[in-house]
């Protein structure tokens, strides 16, 4: 069976940059799989979900192939690319504020993609879009309601309703949550989950929190300047992290469960877009950095003894062992 | 809550009341802060948390009760010239969420701490050139970016020249409205460890608002659970974290994501509250 979502190979050049914005990006996101891209900003994380709807920035030129359910969508003429948009991927955006026209009605933003591209009756679209308003828990009145006239929480599910209307096969959430309270953002999920469950669609999961990542995805990927620094299951990924990034995110992070005290920050900042890179992108920040860091750009390897996941460290087994040191230490 | 005897408070909130209308945004809040002490304010939006800071600060005006700082009442009519209104700005700073908007585009980095110092210790501007160099060094930057434009600096840099604009008159009390939510957890945890430093160096106190349990419990001693307006729950933060009393408290400790999470139940558990 062919993955819902598969990205090879992905580049992405914007002009201006002096080494690509995305350099090589593999990932892939099966039929009822929530997978989440974690990274900081400037990562490339954003871009890698958007590049999936080929909304892309301008000048931005691609190499790869970013196929949904096996059609590539970099190659799409502009009708093919209409249908993939209405039909078969949906984008949830951060802040619904700002992707909801606050001057039009809620029933007009739910039913307009299939209305225009769809040639679907007025009516049918409407009884669509009361279906799926309820599939999010939200009653029929909000048809006739204003934007403004809605808490962001509710917002955030119409927004989802309409990610819903055209029974897509992937939905690309980008940060859906981070605008949200903290108890709104458990129902969002909750939703987000549930309806993954009954509607059978694949969920690419973007964003920068690594215990909401750990809490709901089923595989991870962790994105360090426009690369895939690791991936793996969820919770192999987060108990033993095998890329330097990923241990020093975790360790940097403020949690509840931390030990107390002053947090370790990862010293530095992240390489700029104006410098070109050798080696390892994380190398200038990483505590296990050698010569070959700087020189030679670390492959993706498997992890021994664990199939599933992949690193890209030349280190990855000093990083191990030291794990395994503290943890005996514990 | 840690009692605190008089003289050891720095800054005391006692009754304090604002409306919006018919909307009681803040409802009898009480609390105090311990000189060189850390207190967090926690709530979700609409909690009353930012306005009780605003209303600390002086940007908005309460419907009753009293802030005093050092034991003096902010909110006394008497002040209200230029001079009780710079005094006033030098016991309690801010920092704010987004440092683009809290930095003006066009000017310099140096400039925006010369400017604060001029208009505060006028008397010792031979003094300031130095005193600008040493707040950057506070704040670890240096000179490179006291020449840079704010657009020039990562969002982190901006975060710092912000709180060595706020430290720049050596304030009494040091007011974080949920000033590292817009940094990326990596240069949120340089600034959490910088904000630990200056406290212990100066013994400043620090009013921390945030949504973020896991930074609370980094950064502060005491804490305040606000909703609706009102404090539900207040103490030394590691109890209240460990054992929340109010059910509001513990479903904010719940709807905190980790493994084996179980979001259903929270919305469930928010809709009995």
């Amino acid at each position: 069976m062919t993955n819902t979502l598969e990205i090879d190979g992905l580049r992405l050049h914007l002009p201006g940059a002096a080494r690509p914005v995305l350099a090589g990006i593999d990932l892939t996101v099966g039929a009822r799989e929530t997978v989440a891209l974690v990274g900081e900003s400037g990562s490339g994380k954003s871009l890698t979900s958007r590049s999936v709807l080929r909304l892309l920035p301008p000048g931005a030129t691609t190499e790869g192939r970013v196929a949904v359910q096996g059609q590539d969508v970099l190659t799409m003429d502009a009708k093919q690319l209409r249908q993939l948009r209405t039909h078969t991927a949906a984008m949830i955006f951060q802040d619904p504020r700002a992707a909801i026209n606050p001057l039009r009605r809620i029933g007009d933003f739910l039913t307009e993609s299939l209305r225009l591209n769809a040639d679907t009756p007025a009516q049918q679209a409407d009884e669509r879009a009361v279906r799926m308003l309820d599939a999010v828990g939200l009653g029929e009145r909000v048809l006739r309601q204003y934007p403004g006239q809605l808490s962001g929480g509710m917002l955030q599910r119409v927004m989802i309703a309409s990610a819903l209307m055209g029974d897509p096969a992937l939905i690309l959430a980008d940060e859906p949550t981070t605008a949200l309270d903290v108890t709104t953002q458990a129902e969002v999920v909750g939703l987000l989950d549930d309806l993954r469950e009954r509607f059978g669609t694949g969920l690419l999961f973007v964003t920068h929190d690594l215990g909401l990542a750990a809490a709901i995805s089923d595989r991870v990927y962790v994105m360090y300047a426009g690369r895939i620094a690791e991936t793996g299951p969820a919770e192999a990924l987060f108990d033993r992290p095998r890329h330097p990034y990923t241990a020093a995110l975790l360790r940097s992070t403020p949690r509840l469960d931390a030990p107390q005290g002053r947090l370790a920050a990862i010293k530095g900042q992240p390489p700029s877009l104006k410098e070109e890179l050798t080696g390892c992108p994380f190398a200038a920040r990483c505590p296990f950095a050698t010569q070959a860091c700087a020189e030679e750009l670390p492959p993706h390897r498997p992890v021994p003894g664990e199939p599933d996941r992949l690193v890209a460290c030349h280190h990855s087994d000093q990083l191990a062992d030291q794990l395994a040191g503290s943890a005996a230490h514990d | 809550m840690t009692d605190v005897s008089d003289d050891q408070r720095v800054l005391e909130v006692a009754g304090l009341h604002r409306a919006f209308g018919s909307v009681q945004a803040v409802h009898d809040v009480s609390f105090c802060l311990a000189r060189g002490g850390s207190l967090g304010i926690v709530g979700e939006s609409g909690s009353g948390k930012t306005t009780t800071a605003r209303i600390i600060v002086g940007l908005e005006r309460a419907d009753s009760g009293r802030v005093l700082v050092r034991g003096r009442d902010r909110s006394a009519a008497a002040g209200r010239g230029r001079g009780a209104r710079l005094e006033r700005a030098r016991e309690v700073q801010m920092v704010f969420q987004d440092p683009f908007l809290s930095l003006d585009p066009r000017v310099t980095v140096g400039s925006v701490l010369r400017e604060t110092l001029r208009l505060h210790v006028p008397e010792a501007k031979a003094d300031h050139d130095r005193r600008v160099e040493e707040l950057l060094d506070q704040v670890g930057l240096g000179a490179r970016e006291a020449g840079a434009m704010p657009r020039q600096l990562s969002g982190g840099q901006r975060q710092r020249v912000a709180i060595a604009r706020a430290l720049a008159v050596e304030p009494a009390v040091l007011v974080l409205d949920e000033a590292v939510a817009a940094l990326d957890v990596s240069v949120q945890a340089q600034i959490l460890n910088l904000l630990a430093d200056i406290r212990q160096d100066t013994g400043i106190g620090y009013l921390f608002i945030t949504h973020d349990l896991g930074v609370v419990r980094c950064v502060t001693e005491d804490v305040v659970v606000m909703r609706h307006g009102r404090i539900v729950e207040s103490g030394r933060t590691a109890e209240v974290l460990a054992d929340p009393q109010h059910a509001y408290t513990r479903l904010l400790l719940d709807s905190v994501p980790r493994p084996g999470w179980n979001p259903k139940a929270i919305a469930v558990a928010r809709r009995a509250l």
